[in-house]
């Protein structure tokens, strides 16, 4: 069995009777020191997938396994990077690291809990921004503040939903590196969600297309079998890179694409003539608007 | 200097910043237009206000005499500070006799004891003030310290706070003269120690306050735990916190805003409402000062008690802004206009 096992999982919302299934019959299997990407539309229910891995809430149908254990609730095991980022405003960046580490190895000493979160902060590089507030980083610092957060806690699986979604192209590209540097260091597991098919072959191992929603499901797995350390520059005309892309973008253009939906209706449209503006408007009375049905008689001028 | 600016702009005494900015270089038109607006559009205000009030009390004869206008009430505020002075004198004055007069009693029976006498002057316009500031602090203390965490537990609790927002509705509106004759028989009633700590007066003031300022506190301390960002508590839940570790670390924090807005508000209604209550329950403050008055009738009752409404006004306003210093200082978000 693989390390995280999803089987035939689907998880719908709204009233019963009117149950919309968000995610239907997802399948998905990943094993140990994986990097995997799913990439999906945008309210494809890419963050449903990842919460149900988290264990924030609960499949309808199926069963999630890590390590053969059914997941019921979160934990920290695994390690959630927020869409949003999620830090602590109140709380400095080592405190919101610290808040982490302090929980997850209470037994640690003091100085051996420090030198952890220490440890993680450089490894984002954030060590001069050390005592500063969320708020007055920048959104690609917030993001390694998220990631050194999840990492402190040595999760089993590190899980990412769309962590660089809100940043600018550059700082996209910078990070994305820094997180491949990261995860080549312990080869942790790792889940990608994202919307950019690009990022999910310049780092992942796997890249699996998330159909649009609603009843959405994992299309077929394309292995990226090209060798780190990838060079971004290099890989656009890389025919391997081509050739996966052509194949994610045509599953999510095509079969797992938006279902478009035909609705014809009867416009009625108002039977009322547009007013003459020029003449001038009364004070008090008004004028009643004229229906089609009521003109009686019409003048054009024309230049002969 | 653009630091102390700074501090003023905290204290929410943004009309002195400027002054601070020119000196410090800032664009001196900008700060001039700035010390116009700020500045002399709330003195030209004032400047008419004095002048209406003169005018109106010239005209208008009541049965004291006629209405003092702004320049009787300024002279009246100087001899209540004069009178203040005089009777602390005549205290000192009086102790340094009992001083010597007790040790020559003790000089001369060295075996007794000698009784400790206490000057039995009225109590000055300035200890009055003094006797508010103490009461309306210690309802709004007794005040805090249930309504933030009933507060908390509303938010946290659908179920909870269910149940106690009958409560809330009935009792919030509930004016502090309905109030204060219960909270009255409830202290003579509980409160009879030999030698009291407290005033029963000062007691029935303070929890009255209270009963009436608790409200704002605990619906804005309610609100703000109800409406913490999802995402602070699946932090909580990926992390597994204690729920200890949740209400100090997550909870509270990210409340504290909403919690200062309410007890911004509770200070404010405590202080409106202790003037009520000091008058029925003859708490020695402002609230007695102006019943006294307007009970002796004097040919200058109405300026004495227009001194007491200055101040009761400044006095509010003045804690006002401690309390927006304040909710500046544990705001986390340092960006927020608060006014």
């Amino acid at each position: 069995m693989a390390f995280l096992n999803l089987h035939n999982v689907s998880k719908g919302f709204g009233p019963s009777g009117r149950r919309m299934d968000v995610l239907h019959d997802i399948n998905l299997e990943i094993e140990k020191g994986e990097f995997v990407a799913i990439v999906g539309y945008s309210g494809a229910g890419k963050t449903t997938l990842i919460s149900l891995i988290a264990g924030l809430i609960r499949a309808d149908t199926g069963n999630v396994t890590l390590n053969g254990l059914e997941i019921t609730e979160p934990g920290p095991d695994r390690g959630l990077v927020f869409q949003n980022y999620a830090l602590l405003p109140w709380l400095s960046v080592y405190e919101n690291i610290a808040l982490a580490t302090d929980r997850i190895f209470p037994n640690w000493s003091a100085d051996k809990r420090r030198a952890h979160t220490e440890k993680y902060i450089a490894m984002v590089s954030l060590t001069p921004a050390r005592d500063k507030k969320p708020g007055e980083l920048s959104g690609g610092m917030r993001q390694r503040v998220s990631v050194a957060r999840a990492l402190a806690m040595e999760p089993q699986i590190l899980l990412l939903d769309e962590p660089l979604g809100a940043l600018d192209a550059l700082t996209r590209a910078t990070l994305q590196d820094e997180i491949v540097r990261i995860w080549e260091q312990d080869k942790r597991t790792v889940v990608l969600i994202t919307n950019d098919v690009d990022e999910g072959i310049l780092m992942a191992d796997r890249i699996i297309p998330l159909s649009a929603g609603p009843n959405a499901t994992l299309g077929p797995s394309v292995k990226v079998d090209i060798e780190r350390p990838r060079d971004r520059k290099g890989l656009n005309h890389d025919d391997r890179f081509k050739a996966i892309r052509r194949d994610v973008i045509g599953y999510l253009l095509g079969a797992g694409g938006k279902k478009r939906v035909q609705v014809s209706r009867k416009l009625s449209l108002p039977a009322i003539e547009p007013e003459d503006l020029t003449h001038p408007r009364p004070l008090f009375g008004g004028r009643r608007p004229t229906r089609r049905g009521e003109v009686k008689r019409e003048s054009v001028e024309v230049d002969a | 200097m653009r630091q102390l600016a700074n501090a003023f702009d905290n204290a929410g005494l943004t009309w002195f910043s400027p002054f601070f900015r020119i000196a410090s270089g800032d664009n001196p038109k900008e700060q001039l237009q700035k010390i116009a607006t700020l500045i002399g559009a709330p003195v030209v205000a004032f400047s008419i206000f004095l002048l209406a009030w003169g005018l109106v009390a010239a005209n208008v004869k009541v049965s004291f005499g006629s209405i003092p206008g702004p320049i009787a009430v300024w002279h009246q505020a100087g001899e209540m500070w004069k009178d203040h002075w005089e009777q602390r004198a005549k205290a000192v004055e009086f102790y340094k006799e009992e001083g010597a007069k007790k040790a020559k009693y003790l000089a001369k029976f060295p075996d007794r004891t000698y009784p400790n006498r206490k000057y039995s002057g009225p109590p000055t316009y300035l200890d009055q003030i003094l006797t508010s500031l103490k009461t309306v602090f210690a309802g709004f203390v007794i005040a805090s310290l249930i309504a933030v965490p009933v507060g908390i537990v509303c938010g946290l609790s659908r179920g909870f706070f269910a149940a106690v927002n009958p409560f809330i509705q009935i009792f919030k509106p509930v004016s502090p003269l309905a109030w204060l004759p219960i909270v009255m028989i409830m202290v003579s009633a509980l409160y009879n120690p030999t030698e009291p700590f407290f005033e029963k007066s000062f007691l029935s003031s303070a929890i009255t306050v209270a009963l009436c300022s608790l409200w704002p506190t605990l619906i804005n301390t309610a609100l703000g735990v109800a409406s913490i960002d999802k995402d602070y508590l699946n932090v909580a839940k990926v992390l597994k916190l204690g729920w200890l570790t949740q209400i100090f670390k997550i909870v509270i924090p990210s409340a504290m805003p909403l919690i200062f807005t309410g007890l911004r508000l509770s200070l404010g209604v405590g202080w409106m409402v202790l003037i009520a209550a000091e008058m029925l329950a003859q708490n020695p403050g402002l609230g007695k000062f102006v019943w006294d008055m307007f009970q002796n009738g004097s040919s200058q009752t109405l300026a004495q008690i227009m001194v007491a409404v200055f101040t009761i006004g400044g006095i509010g306003f003045l804690l006002d802004r401690v309390m927006i210093t304040f909710q500046k200082l544990v705001s986390y978000d340092k960006t927020a206009t608060i006014h």
